[in-house]
């Protein structure tokens, strides 16, 4: 319990530094890029918003800074993020509301499939690695850690731009973008086959993006526990080599990994900005790019808001599924 | 740093000649080119031949050309980046854990703030309010959104190297502190230090190309970014010009690997544990 309510007093604690930090942000930038946008939308935009959006970018207002801040704070808590430029008179958070659960979704299902498939190489190449010196020479291991490297290293926009090329445009087996067919529902049969034969490219690209970090992390840790004094002891009871694999080792080593899960989110949805990008999808990341393009400052700065949030919350969520999982954390908390 | 273990590394010799037959593309550009990288008088799209031998872009350039040239603007800024980076890290991660105090704990909340904001969001926004900026506006967001993490490694690390016997025994013989820092302390942890610094330098390269190819760079320079940019805007997908979408993309993923290669390599030389008796 105790470490329940310590892990939600950070979690309270970073969502104000994330408020703070997007408070500040358009403020500390070299020549208020936000009055060239509003000197833009002058005449298009209603003089109630503009002013509302002056306040919030802190423009020609004689409310203090202190002030504008909690006026800001007060706004955003009760989900008012401002009006959108750029889709006027749509408001920034229902913009946000309609491109989020195409986000959650893709980085949803992507991590859970990076996750298991990873660690499960990542295990299999430090098992092989381990034994070899009394089994077989370690082929998987060679060829998996430069494998799990090259994954890490790849530009993920590049990536989905050769898929979107050589999969959707030259053989044509899956749609070239968008997150459905025009007139499309997801309520039937086919409209849900459509929702998947669209998404399918984009999460497979950044599954597999992101299933280097869990190889070498897993292959690491696993290494590590190897080295430990049960696992030989494990072994020389003479128990069998699958048993010791999976019972022993890859139990205690997969903890620290999962335990990485709530920093990894970060490096995920940052390729995911650029995978949606690539593949026109109807996320966020697409959205983000919309807004810069426009430049679309209030949706600019909801989005950056809404995914750090989204960010901590998941990680919040992962320390507390970690704790379910590590008898040791759930000891010392019953304490 | 142990050199020797280093040098029998096959992964750390990969990755070292990779990054190696990168730099020295790069240095020699000027030389190697076989045309002006910005020239734009010849035939549009063609296809690989003997003459360009990748072929040509939309705008009639030669895609060898820019390919060699790309490789300087990725080094330069990923070398760059990844020395700022290192440098942040060794004054807000090791020297901040050393002394501890009042430094420290401002270090720290430093720190914490930048861990929770997602890297790549924060990058495309600092960008975008920065826009028009070339490499050097570039490698500043860079900077910025890329030291926390390695700064939080180095700093337990620097905390747990404060306590050990011959780091105490400098302090007792009157040593001042920044040289204890840089004789005592710093020598012990290179190994994860050269490893943030190619994590740093992977991180910078793909960071520069992702902003380019999203346009928030300078689109008139000469990167692999600003390549796989203009390819998009051209309908290069359409157009059928797969050489001129699948080559700076090729070099990124190259020399990225180069990097992980070697990043991983010092690691693994750094950890007893993960080495091969």
């Amino acid at each position: 319990m105790r470490y329940l309510v310590r892990r939600f007093c950070t979690l309270v604690l970073t969502c104000w530094i994330a408020l703070t930090v997007n408070f500040a942000l358009p403020r500390l930038m070299p020549g208020n890029p936000a009055e060239t946008m509003f000197a833009r939308y002058q005449g298009t935009v209603s003089p109630a918003a503009i002013s509302i959006m002056e306040l919030n970018f802190g423009l020609n207002t004689k409310t203090g800074e202190l002030g504008q801040y909690f006026d800001y704070l007060g706004h955003t808590l009760t989900g008012n993020l401002g009006i959108s430029f750029s889709f006027f008179p749509a408001h920034v958070s229902t913009l946000i509301g309609e491109a989020l659960p195409w986000t959650l979704g893709l980085v949803g299902f992507a991590t859970i499939v990076a996750f298991l498939l990873g660690t499960t190489l990542g295990m299999v190449a430090a098992w092989r690695r381990g034994t070899a010196g009394w089994r077989r020479a370690s082929l998987v291991d060679s060829a998996l850690v430069p494998f799990g490297l090259m994954l890490g290293a790849l530009p993920s926009f590049w990536i989905a731009l050769m898929l979107l090329y050589f999969i959707a445009f030259k053989f044509g087996w899956f749609p070239i973008g968008y997150g459905l067919n025009p007139g499309a529902g997801i309520a039937s049969w086919s409209g849900f086959v459509d929702l998947i034969r669209h998404a399918a490219l984009p999460a497979i690209t950044l599954a597999f993006i992101s299933m280097g970090m869990w190889i070498l992390l897993m292959r690491n840790n696993m290494l590590t526990v190897l080295g430990d004094d049960y696992v030989k002891f494990a072994r020389a009871k003479g128990l069998r080599d699958r048993t010791v694999a999976y019972h022993y080792a890859a139990r205690n080593a997969v903890l620290p990994v999962f335990n990485q899960l709530a920093l990894a989110l970060g490096v995920v949805v940052g390729g995911q900005v650029f995978i949606e990008i690539v593949f026109s999808y109807p996320g966020i990341g697409f959205m983000l790019l919309n807004a810069v393009e426009n430049e679309d400052y209030p949706l600019m700065q909801g989005i950056f808001l809404i995914i750090t949030l989204a960010v901590l919350v998941a990680s919040f969520l992962a320390d507390v599924l970690y704790m379910f999982l590590d008898p040791r954390i759930r000891m010392e908390s019953a304490k | 740093m142990n050199w020797r273990a280093l040098r029998h590394n096959r992964r750390a010799v990969a990755g070292a000649l990779i990054f190696a037959l990168f730099c020295l593309v790069a240095l020699l550009a000027p030389v190697i080119v076989p045309y002006s990288p910005s020239d734009i008088n010849f035939t549009p799209l063609l296809h690989p031949s003997a003459s360009h031998l990748l072929g040509t872009t939309e705008n009639g350039e030669d895609i060898l050309s820019q390919l060699i040239w790309g490789a300087r603007a990725s080094l330069f800024v990923g070398l760059v980046s990844g020395v700022l980076i290192s440098l942040v890290q060794l004054v807000l991660g090791v020297f901040a854990g050393y002394v501890g105090g009042a430094f420290d704990m401002v270090a720290v909340a430093v720190t914490n703030v930048f861990l929770v904001l997602p890297s790549i969001p924060l990058l495309i926004i600092l960008a975008a309010y920065l826009q028009g900026g070339g490499l050097l506006m570039l490698i500043a967001v860079i900077t910025i959104t890329g030291w926390a993490w390695g700064a939080k490694v180095l700093r337990s690390q620097a905390i747990a190297l404060r306590e050990r016997p011959f780091v105490q025994a400098a302090r007792v013989t009157g040593e001042n502190r920044s040289h204890i820092v840089f004789a005592h302390v710093v020598p012990n942890m290179l190994g994860i230090m050269v490893s943030n610094f190619f994590g740093a330098t992977l991180y910078a390269i793909l960071a520069e190309a992702g902003l380019e190819f999203i346009g928030l760079g300078n689109i008139n320079d000469i990167t692999w970014g600003t390549m796989l940019y203009w390819a998009q805007q051209g309908s290069a997908i359409l157009l059928g010009a797969w050489v001129w979408l699948l080559a700076p993309g090729f070099c990124l993923a190259l020399l990225g690997t180069s990097l992980g290669l070697l990043n991983f390599a010092v690691d693994e030389i750094a950890n007893p544990r993960l080495r091969r008796d």
